[in-house]
């Protein structure tokens, strides 16, 4: 067989740091998606089951007195940014599963071996497929309220939900991939998952406002990350968007909309940079 | 010249000393043979050529490149098949080693061109657009030694390659491996099968608790055990005044050593020869004193004869001594990363 020349070098020269991390990249993040494509029913669970909380917590409460909710609006108007943002929170937290399934079934090694530019790839190919999962949940939510008639964010709304989701995810996917590396195996980290998402979702301002808790309740939701998420988007859905007035009264002050986004991009950095030595050592 | 020098390494898994000062090179265009039982420290020695591993200490040069400090431009001279497939099943043949061409930066229309190769040289075009999940064990190894061939590595190491295989996949699988190395890709391998390193090996180092107790060709090896040995009967049922008579006969022949009488075997005699070429001597010497020549019988020495005499036992009393004292899954679960 001559056309099979084993001798020949097929090290393409000159081939730039940038363009080979994004190739690999991209292979790694085509790997998750035909994963998920060929397992739709994850894909259909996860789009239909934020639409499912919408449509009965958002009845649940349709009947409620007109002012029970802060500014008078409904509470299908108020529930909406507690579901896009506890939706995106559950997907990203799941982001160290399939990373996870990698080390234990040996396939981790596969990419170890292999001349990777940068064994971040790995991390934002992660962070990329979850990304793309949380915005197609989020259209589909938002989609669905605004068919429910609970209103839409608008244009300027609408770009501030994707930039909030685009830091939660970050944060949370590197935290649960973080996790995926520092437990045992996948039972502890779904163990984990378990634990802390309705906690978190119950301990936030998603699906109730904090004059509604006692107040042990209203200091954790007050510093809960969710919480600073799910205002500035609920801002979005409650008419004139303006992220210089006050969203939130915590019990040690109150918040604008730009200090909670100010707080979720302390929080995405600071957990970047607190999960990146355990990445580098578990990945070097 | 060596493409790769191990030189005294040593790694432990916790109380587990696995490599206990491990020293091999492997000359550039070698088929290397690695040979030893289970838990001798193949796959230790293997992962850490990886770049998988890291010695506790010790040297790992790959075409006069360290490993342990340039660990990316060793990754992409090397092509490592593990022991353990680790595929995705839920992607097709073809998808894989997409991602392994994209994993190791070809560009698409060499990557695929590679890929169209390997499979039709691997025999994987009936089933490489099918899931892996479906694929038996032998259809796996064809596609990982696939993978580890799309970057025409310089060194291929393989661990345990067609251990537990069918014999189509073994033969297709062996061929290859006897072409690359004509095509001059230096090809390590490791295995617990005699059979497999002495058909495919210019060179073997028998391992054993971590460390090289014997290497070199095959036949070197063979030769140190002095030569081939022989069983000769003169009669069917001989007695004992007959065979003393042939043995001192025999051990005034120049090249003759350790005559044994087997009495359970009917007196027959056991015997080591330096060389074939004494043979038509000795039967010259037996026919002119009169004796027949029942049965003659020539063997070479086997590899297995090579271990049980640098080892003091067989390769089958070695797994069987260390099986009872593994725990595989708690292996793999330490293994991970
Ligand atoms: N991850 C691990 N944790 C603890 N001990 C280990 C681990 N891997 C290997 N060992 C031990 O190290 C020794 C060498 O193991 P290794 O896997 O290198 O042997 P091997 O020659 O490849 O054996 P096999 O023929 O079974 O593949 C064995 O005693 C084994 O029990
Ligand atoms: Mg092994």
């Amino acid at each position: 067989m001559s056309s099979f020349d084993i001798t020949s070098t097929t090290q393409p020269l000159g081939r730039s740091y940038l363009s080979e991390i994004t190739q690999e990249t991209l292979a790694l993040t085509k790997r998750l998606f035909l994963q998920l494509f060929r397992r739709p029913s994850t894909l259909i669970a996860g789009l239909l089951q934020p639409l499912i909380w919408l449509l009965l917590f958002g009845a649940l409460f349709s009947n409620a007195p007109d002012d029970l909710m802060p500014g008078g609006i409904s509470y299908g108007r108020f529930l909406g940014a507690g579901v896009i943002v506890f939706t995106a929170f559950s997907g990203a937290l799941n982001a160290g599963l399939p990373v996870m399934f990698d080390r234990e079934f040996g396939f981790l090694n596969r990419l170890l071996v292999a001349p990777l530019r940068s064994r971040s790839s790995i991390v934002f190919a992660s962070i990329i497929y979850i990304t793309v999962i949380s915005f197609l949940q989020s259209f589909a939510i938002m989609a669905t309220a605004s068919f429910l008639g609970y209103g839409t964010p608008g244009l300027g709304g609408f770009v501030l939900v994707l930039a909030t989701l685009l830091l939660l995810v970050f944060a949370v996917t590197a935290l649960s991939l973080g996790l995926a590396f520092a437990l045992p195996g996948h039972i502890e980290l779904i163990a984990v998952i378990f634990v802390a998402n309705l906690p978190l979702l119950f301990a936030s301002t998603a699906l109730a406002p904090i004059s509604f808790m006692p107040t042990w309740l209203g200091w954790l939701a007050a510093l809960n990350p969710l919480t600073f998420a799910i205002e500035p988007i609920r801002a979005a859905y409650s008419g004139s968007l303006d992220l210089g007035t006050v969203l939130l009264h915590a019990p040690y002050g109150d918040m604008t909309g730009y200090g909670c986004l100010r707080v979720l991009l302390v929080l995405t950095f600071g957990l970047f940079l607190l999960i990146r030595p355990l990445l580098n050592r578990k990945l070097a | 010249m060596s493409l790769l020098k191990l030189k005294d390494l040593v790694k432990s898994y916790g109380s587990v000393q696995a490599l206990k000062g491990l020293t091999l090179n492997v000359p550039e265009g070698c088929l290397y043979g690695l040979l030893g039982p289970n838990g001798a420290g193949k796959s230790t020695t293997l992962r850490i050529i990886s770049t998988l591993l890291a010695p506790d200490s010790g040297q790992v040069m790959v075409s006069g490149t360290d490993a342990l400090l340039d660990p990316l431009s060793v990754r992409r001279q090397l092509g490592y098949v593990a022991q353990e497939v680790a595929i995705d099943k839920i992607l097709t043949g073809k998808e894989l080693l997409q991602l392994q061409g994209d994993l190791y930066h070809l560009n698409r229309k060499q990557r695929d061109l590679r890929i169209a190769e390997l499979t039709t040289r691997l025999d994987m075009k009936n089933w490489i657009d099918r899931r892996c999940g479906s694929y038996s064990g032998g259809m796996r190894r064809r596609l990982d030694l696939a993978s580890g061939l799309l970057h025409q590595p310089k060194l291929l190491v393989l661990d345990e390659p067609t251990v537990g295989l069918d014999i189509e996949s073994r033969s297709v699988i062996w061929s290859l491996l006897r072409e690359l190395q004509e095509k001059g890709t230096t090809i390590l391998l490791s295995s617990h099968y005699l059979e497999e390193v002495e058909a495919l090996s210019d060179q073997i180092a028998i391992i054993d608790g971590g460390k090289v107790i014997a290497e070199g060709t095959p036949n070197q090896l063979k030769k140190r055990l002095g030569g081939d040995r022989v069983t000769l009967r003169v009669r069917e049922f001989s007695d004992e005044d007959e065979s003393l008579a042939v043995r001192e006969l025999l051990q005034s022949i120049d090249g003759v050593s350790e005559v044994v009488i087997n009495r359970s075997q009917g007196f027959s005699l056991n015997l080591l020869i330096d060389d074939v070429s004494i043979l038509p001597q000795l039967r010259n010497h037996l026919e002119k004193a009169e004796f027949e020549i029942f049965a003659l019988s020539q063997s070479r020495p086997s590899l297995d004869d090579v271990y049980l005499q640098a080892t003091g036992k067989t390769l089958m009393d070695a797994e069987l001594e260390i099986a009872g004292k593994r725990d595989v899954k708690l292996e793999s679960k330490k293994a991970m990363r």
